[in-house]
């Protein structure tokens, strides 16, 4: 009992001893923790290993050393404001609003993202519009290289010229960007590039069939720095896209579906109209078009069978509504083909380099814009490219805004392209059979998600970047800069000009652009399969 | 401490255990993930000191000295919690960490709508975050520590709880 006693104190130190080292058992359940984790995790990542990338392709690095680029503008429409904008030309009313948004919003960057977007050492000396109030809006535009907003200080105005023929014969135009009305694109681009202007040119390349050849052949006799505006060729996630491809991480490729889905009339080219728009402000006589231009769609249209789409009104009859929404009539337009599928086609042709279509389908038809357009507002077009066992398959409506993503469906894995990239295994995935039966890999979870601007591809999916780059809502400041991708894609020409070398969408990328929108246009038309025959370079009939 | 009775120190001890787990592993996964950054969420802030969290985000260096605190802050508050070593100085951190957290996001009508974060689970006025705090200022004034913890040894002299 005594020895008990002596004991008890030693116990009961001892107890106290455990009691303040309780957390020695806590502490070693957390370190199993995260050692099993960190296992989970690595074995995630070997899984990543099968989908390793090189670093992506490094984009032209740009110098603004030399002569600073002169530029012509012709077009100072919708689209025309958006590139000079891009060129760091803006109104300064535009200027008050981005402002004004920032002051309001501390969170709305654009103000700030344009004041610090670089220089392209480029100036505006010379500017275009058939339209008054346009062409004076331009040259406002075009003086402001301070980045000031309404009564700043201006810069020398640049010359307004009535005619495109005049402003690419001016001494001081060394390139010219057209961001004028479809029907007018190939015809300014020869006569600039026959003058030795360098030649930036939105899309679609061409109106009309014969004038693609034509374009081609001048582009490359001269020798002038071309890029067609197709900007995507500058989204970070095609370029990524393009990789996973080329590794053949999706397996075959069998069917790539691409949409557009709008839902609002500026979606779909009802624009407004400006009111000081009239017959003594617009020239309309110029605005009708080049006469060969409309020689070879006349020659078309009504040797074709196809008169019932030309006008309906006359073309020399002045009209405000021809006017702002031209894109509406065949008679000035290319239609949903030249204007939204060329867009999509260009992402195609960037990423697998699938180049013309073998043949061509199309349906659709004028079904909720009933407003007097001779131009579909639903556009189904599906391109055959047998030589790569491979459909592509274009689907727009202008009458819903349901979203749909452009999906590449590859026998191992489907690659969805968006800002962001998300690549998920199928479920009967011959290539990842194994991965996928050992729960490695779940089909229904992204095996590969690539976010703009981050470092690289991330085999392990992170929920929150994910929402984020799916809204389009990355800050920049994350992983660096952010800028846009029209910015980019000018500034690819203005160093090409300066420095040499040859833009990524090129005039044999805007040959191939051209000739598979009216292939899609045509077989609309006609309601019959057009097909490419290769070795003759012709548009055939089924 | 000789006033709780076994099963009141029983959960005193076992919530202690459970915060500082809480604590300690959010840390550690921040820490093992290279990438991790708070710029997203100071960013996604709401709230009457949204514009501060933004200003924190804002650069290089405001930013990487919040990921440190953050990280290492969570982890050695995890540490002190279940090792009761400095456990009321642990408490206060925790509070002051989850009050930043609280604030930059805090759950009020209308709020949910404004953050482009996905959020889990839905509150009003009372998250997750305040609940914390409280069960974490209730370990400041019941302390365990000195029983069951190093603090028994580093306050050794004033053994009076």
């Amino acid at each position: 009992m005594s020895e008990e006693k002596d004991k008890q104190p030693l116990c009961a130190g001892r107890r106290e001893t455990l009691k303040k080292l309780i957390a020695a058992p806590v502490l070693g359940a957390m370190a199993y923790g995260v050692y099993k984790k960190m296992q989970y995790d690595r074995s995630r990542r070997s899984v990543g290993e099968l989908f390793r990338l090189d670093a992506p392709p490094q984009a032209r690095e740009f110098d603004p050393e030399g002569n600073p680029v002169r530029i012509g503008l012709v077009g100072y429409g919708i689209r025309g404001k958006l590139l000079m904008r891009a060129l760091g030309f803006a109104e300064p009313s535009r200027i008050d609003t981005l402002k004004e948004a920032a002051l309001l919003n501390s969170r709305d960057r654009r103000y700030a993202d344009y004041m610090e977007q670089e220089s392209l050492n480029v100036t505006v000396t010379a500017v275009c519009d058939i339209f008054d109030t346009y062409a004076e809006e331009a040259v406002v535009a075009g003086s402001n290289i301070y980045r000031e907003g309404t009564g700043g200080r201006m810069g020398p105005a640049p010359k307004r010229y009535r005619t495109y023929r005049e402003l690419i014969a001016a001494e001081d135009v060394d390139a010219v960007i057209i961001a004028t009305p479809d029907h007018w694109h190939g015809t300014i681009a020869m006569e600039a590039a026959l003058a030795g202007k360098h030649v930036y040119l939105e899309k679609p390349a061409t109106w009309t069939v014969p004038e693609t050849y034509m374009l081609r052949e001048v582009i490359k006799k001269t020798g002038v720095v071309f890029s067609l505006g197709h900007q995507g060729r500058q989204t970070d996630s095609y370029i990524r896209a393009k990789q996973i491809v080329d590794k053949g991480i999706l397996g075959h490729v069998s069917l790539i579906e691409v949409c557009t889905n709008r839902n609002d009339p500026n979606g779909a080219w009802v624009y407004p109209i400006h009111e000081t728009a009239s017959p003594s402000t617009i020239d309309w006589k110029q605005f009708e078009g080049d006469p060969a231009r409309i020689r070879e769609y006349m020659d078309y249209m009504t040797s074709h069978g196809l008169a019932r789409y030309v006008g309906p009104e006359a073309r020399g009859q002045f009209s405000l509504e021809r006017f702002f929404r031209w894109r509406c009539w065949w008679d000035y337009s290319t239609g949903l083909s030249g204007d939204l599928l060329t867009h999509e086609y260009d992402a195609v042709n960037q990423i697998m380099g699938c180049g013309i279509p073998h043949s061509a389908t199309s349906s659709g038809g004028v079904y909720f814009f009933k407003d007097g357009r001779t131009v579909p507002d639903v556009l189904q077009t599906t391109f055959e490219f047998p030589d790569r066992d491979l459909t592509m398959l274009y689907s727009a409506t202008l009458a819903s805004e349901r979203d749909r993503g452009k999906v590449f469906m590859g026998h191992d894995a489907s690659m969805e392209v968006s800002s962001s990239l998300i690549v998920k295994a199928d479920p009967a995935s011959t290539r990842y059979a194994e991965q996928i039966k050992s729960g490695l890999i779940k089909p229904d979870m992204p095996i590969m998600t690539y976010v703009p601007g981050q470092e690289g591809v991330d085999a392990v999916t992170s929920a929150t970047e994910l929402y984020f780059a799916q809204r389009g809502l990355l800050y920049s400041y994350v992983n660096g800069r952010r800028y846009s991708t029209t910015y980019l894609h000018l500034r690819e020409w203005v160093d090409c000009i300066r420095h040499g070398g040859t833009p990524s969408c090129d005039v044999d990328a805007a040959f191939e652009e051209a000739i598979a929108a009216h292939m899609g246009t045509r077989a609309w038309l006609e309601g019959r399969t057009m097909y490419w025959d290769r070795d003759k370079e012709e548009i055939v009939r089924g | 401490m000789q006033t709780y009775s076994k099963i009141q120190t029983f959960w005193l001890v076992a919530l202690r255990m459970a915060i500082g787990w809480h604590f300690l592993y959010e840390g550690i996964a921040k820490a093992l993930s290279p990438k991790w950054t708070a710029a997203g969420y100071l960013m996604d802030s709401q709230g009457w000191f949204a514009s501060m969290f933004r200003w924190m985000a804002g650069s290089e260096t405001t930013l990487g000295i919040v990921d440190f605190c953050n990280e290492w802050g969570l982890v050695l508050i995890g540490l002190g919690l279940i090792a009761g070593c400095m456990a009321r100085a642990a408490s206060i951190g925790g509070i002051v960490l989850l009050g930043f957290y609280f604030l930059s996001h805090p759950p009020f009508i209308g709020s949910e709508s404004m953050f482009m974060l996905p959020r889990e689970g839905s509150y009003m006025w009372i998250d997750r975050n305040l609940i914390e705090i409280a069960a974490l200022a209730l370990l400041y004034v019941f302390p365990t520590s000195r029983r069951f913890g190093l603090d028994g040894y580093i306050f050794k002299k004033k053994n009076n709880v």
